[in-house]
This record gives C-alpha cells, structure tokens and sequence, in this order.
C-alpha cells in the first residue's frame, strides 16, 4: 500500500524525523489559508499524487506570493499531472501540499528497502541527492553506499555515523542525520514498511537537516496490525476495478491488451499471460481466482473483467488439483449465464475431474470453445480476439 | 535417494485443528506412505486430544520427543506463522515446509535471523510444499498428478508447478522430488540450495527450473549451475508480458527500480547453459529434449 508525501511525512515527524512546516489542501481558500499562517516569503506548493517524478512533471512548484499560491493552486488542483510514472492520462491532483520554502545547501539521497538476497532491511545513502536513484545506481554505483540492518539490534549509532559521513554530510550536521537517520530506521521497522524514501535529504544553510520529500510503501501482509495507516488509503489512486476486485478475494491487475485472463494460482496466471503474447496476442489482463474458483468468484472476476470495453475474448485456464475440475466448470457455466457473457470463451481445464468438466461445458449450451492444453488454449483465444476486432 | 524427505520421514502437522490444516493432513496421510508418516500435530490449548488418531501436543519439542518426528509442516494463519516456525527451528528440526501465505516480511526476516547458524532448513512460506512421488507428500498439492521417476522440479508458484509436472507426466517422465519454494520475497531454500541438493542425489538426471518475476535468486541458482552442476537443467520463467511496480499476486513477484525482469532472468541462465523456453506449453518437451 501507497500514501502520499504529506502523509509519510506526519509519519515520520513521529519518529524526530525533521521535515519543513506544511499543510494539506483541498481547495483555494485553503491553499492561501495555508500559505498565510505558515508565514515566510516563500512556498512550495506540491501536488499530492502516489506517483513519483513530480517535479519532472510540473507537479512542485516555488510560490513568492499569495497571488502565485492562487496561480499554481488554479493550474495544478483538479487537473491531471503527467509525470514519466503515470502513464500518457496522468493522474487527476486532489490534493496539494503547501510547504515552507527552505534554503538548500546541499540535496542528498536516503532508501530503505528489503534486499531479498540478504534477507535485511538495506539502508541506502548517495550525495547525489534530488536526481532518479536508479540512474544514479546505473552511472555512478560508487556514489551509493549500502549497510544492511541487523534487525535485532536495529541502526546502530555507528553505522548511521559512519554512511553520512561517507556522503560527506559537514561534520556540524553528521549528529542531527544520525538521529534522523536511526528515525527513519524506526520508523520503517515499527511501520512495516516495503520502502521508505527520503530523495532529497537536504542539509540547509543553517545546518539544519530536514527530509523535503517523503516516500513510504507498506507491506500489504501486515496492513492487519496497521489500521491506522489503513485509514490513510487514497482511493481515488487506485484502480477501481482493483479495489472491487481484492473486495471478492482476486488478484486483479489491468493490462492494455484485449484477452482477459482467469487463472488459479500467480504463477499460471503469468505464464497464461505470457503465452498469449508469445501466439500473437495481448493479455487485458492478469487475474488469479486463488485456490478456489466457486461459482460467486467466477461471477465477480467475469463481471470485473467485462468492465474493459477493450475485451474481446476471454480465456479461463485452471489448473485444477485439490479443486475439482467438475466444480469448476459448474462456476464457469452458472456465471457465464449471470453475466451474459458477450464475448467468446475459451476454457482449459487440467486436473482432477477433467473429463466431467469438459462435458459439463460441452453439455452447458453455452458457445464454449474448449482448449486441450494451454498452446491451444492461447491459440483459440488469439484467434478469437481478432475476429472480434 | 530422493532430496529432503521421503517414506522414513515422520511428521509434525503445526496448526492440526485448524481447517485448511485437517484437510490437507487428511489428504496427506491417505497419500502412498503417509499413514506411517505424520505422527503428530501441535495446538498448544489441545494436548492429549487426537485428530483422526493422530496424537496432539502442547509443544513441536514435545512432539519430536514423543514420537521421534525431525520434519514438521505448518498451516498456521499468517499473523502466527512465523513463530510457528521459530518454535520448530527451538526444537532442532531437521525440515520445516511452511504453506502459510500471506506473512508479514518484518517477521520474515526475524525468522531467517534467528534461523542463522541452527540446522533447521526451511521450505516457504506461501508455498505447496514438497513430494517424493508414491513415498511422501507434504503441502497441498494434488498427489495423483505425479508418479515415481528421475526428473528433479524446482518452482516458487503452485499450479505452474503442477502444469510442468502434468506436462513431464504426459510424455511418460516421472519425479524424483518437487518442491514449492513460495513466492515470497524473504523465504528458506532458495532454487540455489535445491538445485545442490539433486546435483547430489542419485536418483535425480535432470532438473526443471520454474522461476517467476522479482529478486535475483535464478540468476544465482544459474551462476552455480554454469560452474559445477553434473545434470542437465532446463527452465522456464513467467512474467514477460509482467507490467513493472506492479505485485503479480506473489508477494515477491514484483519488478521494483527495474530488477527482476524475466527478460533479465532468461539472458542470465541461457548465458550459464540452461535452455530456457519461452512457452510455458513445451516445459516438458523442452526437458525430454536434454535427457
């Protein structure tokens, strides 16, 4: 799960994290109220989408005045933002985070990720702050510099020492980003956090050392002791059909294509993707039943499914091992008919019970184009798409 | 010899009470050899109670003591799994499979960290488990799909993995084990430690290797497969047509910051000498092919 900046950032000011003042906007009135009693000659007026590269795409903006907070609150809020991560629509800006401005010295980079290899939370730092990390890591890898964490005895005041003076934070500011430091390692702990991102960290002219952009990922298994952060969900950056679909207990994610997939278990459900593009086609989408395919599952994944007005055929393969193949086929026909499928439906089915569901569909009346194995089932279902094109 | 487990193996069901747990214990014992092979379950409020005649115990130390049990397999729900596992690696077990999906990470790698220097091996989580085909079978997956034979199966996904078994099945090719390694990003065996342990093995002549999207642990299974492994090893890796930052149902099947792209994967491990096919139809084939 997502949050936006101003929310990882309350987070963070829990944990001694430093941050500009600021305040979250919906509106104009808002907007200027903000600016008005956060005093100064200046302010950054932010966007608050879950994308990132918004500064790229016009979505953070210097304001001198109160005549330009209303200036860029009128272009930015309720218009769409293109950043290179939203994709060609954008993303639509709701809300707007008005910040204190701050003089910069020096911008640098904090992460903390899960490096699977190593199996521990990985802190990552680099001087060179305020760019795209990656490229960073692809150009200059010396420049970023790593310490796993130990997740018993957590950051130790050492190591945080040690990595900012490696990115050659000054000496008078090396105290204040060991204490940042060892909060955002906290933080990141206590929260469960998947990645928290700190791009830039800046050390101001005064020495001060503040995080000026927030970003934090939480690990969707420990959402259940979490409910807080549950609550900051924005749901107006999210996919509504994912929403509906994780409501039923499917794993839905939109592709561009035009064959929507049904598929029990992730990796069958990726390799079903894959074949269909490797004979010619292109998956709409990737959507994995689970272990049990009922009746009531199938309905909902169809229904889902049949919301893109793309879709032009749609291919069912289950893989049915400890779910019967029978029952299987009785949940596909029955929701088949609840829907009113109007798109053809090619169906593979291996397993237990194999040759009952085969003739439940045969015998269901419903135009079923029924597959043997999962090359015939993609070639079926390519072939069935560009009819309907 | 098959790898990890096979009919002498005694077992420990961890969270024996629960549904998923009885169902699949039942279907396990009904399984080859597996009415002598799990002995014992563990539910700390119901010891002294029996679950279709197998004895309960407060503690997975117990169990062992009682019944001499070095394997144990856990359904318990994913707020608790973890300790579940940490209380099997306290009582020195041999083996853990853990099927639980859904496990935070933090605990994960608390798990692994204290897992560090103990003999306990790990199979999980969010996995199907592991079979030695008309010996043992602990997990979830369908029993019958698989028959005897000498065709290694490593895999981090369920039905996928039963897909290439029906596929090796169909062209008369039986297993000496498969295993369910999980589609978690912090888990046990690693495709790494599986493909050593059937370099080893007498009875296995050549392994499928099934991988998927996320992290880096095929592309290490590939570089030591390129400079020490005897058999021939084929494979196959979903999520070509995977969009990036997006979480393929596995938790860990997901390209983050551009790594761990299956394009990635494949370049690695036909780069060591696996051939690789690109439809997950012809994994079999593709198998018999190198025999």
């Amino acid at each position: 799960m997502k949050i936006h900046e101003y929310q990882a950032k309350e987070i963070l000011r829990r944990y001694g994290v430093i941050t500009p003042q600021g305040s979250v906007c919906f509106s104009m009135d808002e907007a200027v109220a903000a600016a008005q009693k956060l005093g100064g000659d200046s302010w950054v007026v932010k966007a608050q989408i879950y994308a990132g590269g918004r500064g790229k795409g016009g979505g953070v903006k210097l304001a001198r005045s109160l005549a330009e907070i209303r200036s860029l609150t009128e272009a930015m809020l309720n218009k769409p933002l293109i950043t290179p991560q939203t994709g060609p629509d954008g993303q639509v800006v709701h809300r707007l985070y008005i910040e204190q401005g701050v003089s910069i010295q020096h911008e640098y980079y904090i992460g903390i990720v899960i490096d699977r290899s190593q199996q521990r939370a990985c802190l990552m730092a680099s001087s060179e702050g305020g760019m795209d990390i990656e490229q960073v890591a692809a150009s200059t890898p010396e420049k970023i510099h790593k310490i796993l964490i130990d997740p018993i005895a957590g950051l130790t005041d050492q190591d945080a020492a040690t990595l900012a003076h490696k990115i050659g934070i000054p000496a008078s500011s090396v105290m204040a980003t060991q204490v940042l430091l060892k909060g955002l390692y906290q933080a990141f702990d206590e929260t469960d956090a998947s990645l928290l991102e700190i791009n830039p960290l800046i050390v101001t002219n005064d020495g001060q050392v503040l995080a000026l952009d927030a970003k934090m990922n939480f690990d969707d298994n420990a959402l259940f002791r979490h409910p807080d952060i549950v609550a900051l969900r924005d749901l107006d950056e999210e996919d509504p059909m994912e929403i509906e679909a994780a409501k039923h207990g499917l794993s839905y994610i939109p592709l561009d294509g035009n064959i929507g997939c049904l598929v029990n278990g992730a990796g069958l459900a990726m390799a079903t993707m894959d074949i269909i593009k490797l004979y010619g086609g292109n998956p709409a989408n990737f959507l994995d039943v689970g272990g049990g395919a009922t009746v009531d599952k199938v309905t909902e994944a169809f229904k889902i499914m049949l919301h893109n007005p793309k879709l032009q055929a749609i291919l069912v393969n289950i893989f049915g091992g400890i779910m019967k193949c029978d029952v299987i086929a009785e949940g596909v026909t029955a929701a088949a008919r609840e829907v009113k499928l109007s798109v053809p439906l090619i169906v593979r089915l291996e397993g237990t019970n194999v040759e009952l569901g085969k003739k439940i569909l045969a015998e269901s009346g419903l135009p079923v184009i029924s597959a043997t194995n999962m090359a015939d089932a993609a070639e079926k279902a390519v072939r069935a798409a560009v009819k309907g094109a | 010899m098959s790898i990890l487990i096979n009919r002498h193996s005694r077992v420990i069901t961890q969270g024996i009470t629960g549904k998923t747990g009885q169902f699949h214990t039942r279907l396990c014992r009904e399984y080859a050899y597996g009415q002598q092979c799990f002995v014992a379950g563990v539910n700390p409020n119901k010891p002294g109670e029996q679950f279709e005649g197998i004895p309960i115990y407060a503690t997975v130390q117990e169990a062992k003591e009682a019944t001499g049990a070095t394997v144990s397999v856990i359904y318990v729900p994913p707020a608790f799994a973890a300790a579940a596992i940490d209380e099997a690696v306290a009582a020195d077990l041999d083996l853990v499979i853990c099927i639980t999906e859904g496990i935070p990470v933090r605990d994960m790698l608390r798990t692994r960290y204290k897992m560090a220097g103990r003999k306990t091996l790990l199979i999980g989580p969010n996995c199907p488990g592991i079979i030695t085909p008309d010996e043992i079978k602990i997990g979830i997956m369908p029993g019958y799909i698989h028959k005897k034979g000498r065709i290694g199966v490593v895999s981090r996904s369920g039905t996928l993995t039963y897909e290439a078994v029906a596929q090796l099945m169909a062209l008369g090719l039986g297993q000496s084990t498969c295993i369910g390694i999980g589609g978690d990003p912090i888990n046990g065996l690693k495709h790494l430690d599986v493909m050593k342990l059937f370099n080893e093995d007498d009875e296995t002549d050549a392994v499928l290797m099934v991988g998927e999207i996320g992290g880096s642990d095929e592309e290490d299974c590939a570089r030591w497969v390129k400079d020490n492994m005897k058999k021939p090893v084929v494979g196959f890796i979903a999520g070509v047509t995977a969009p990036p930052g997006k979480r393929m149902g596995h938790a860990g099947a997901i390209i983050a910051g551009g790594k761990g792209t299956a394009q990635e994967k494949i370049a690695v491990m036909e780069e060591c000498g696996i051939r690789v096919t690109r439809n997950p139809a012809e994994m079999g084939k593709l198998l018999k092919s190198v025999l």
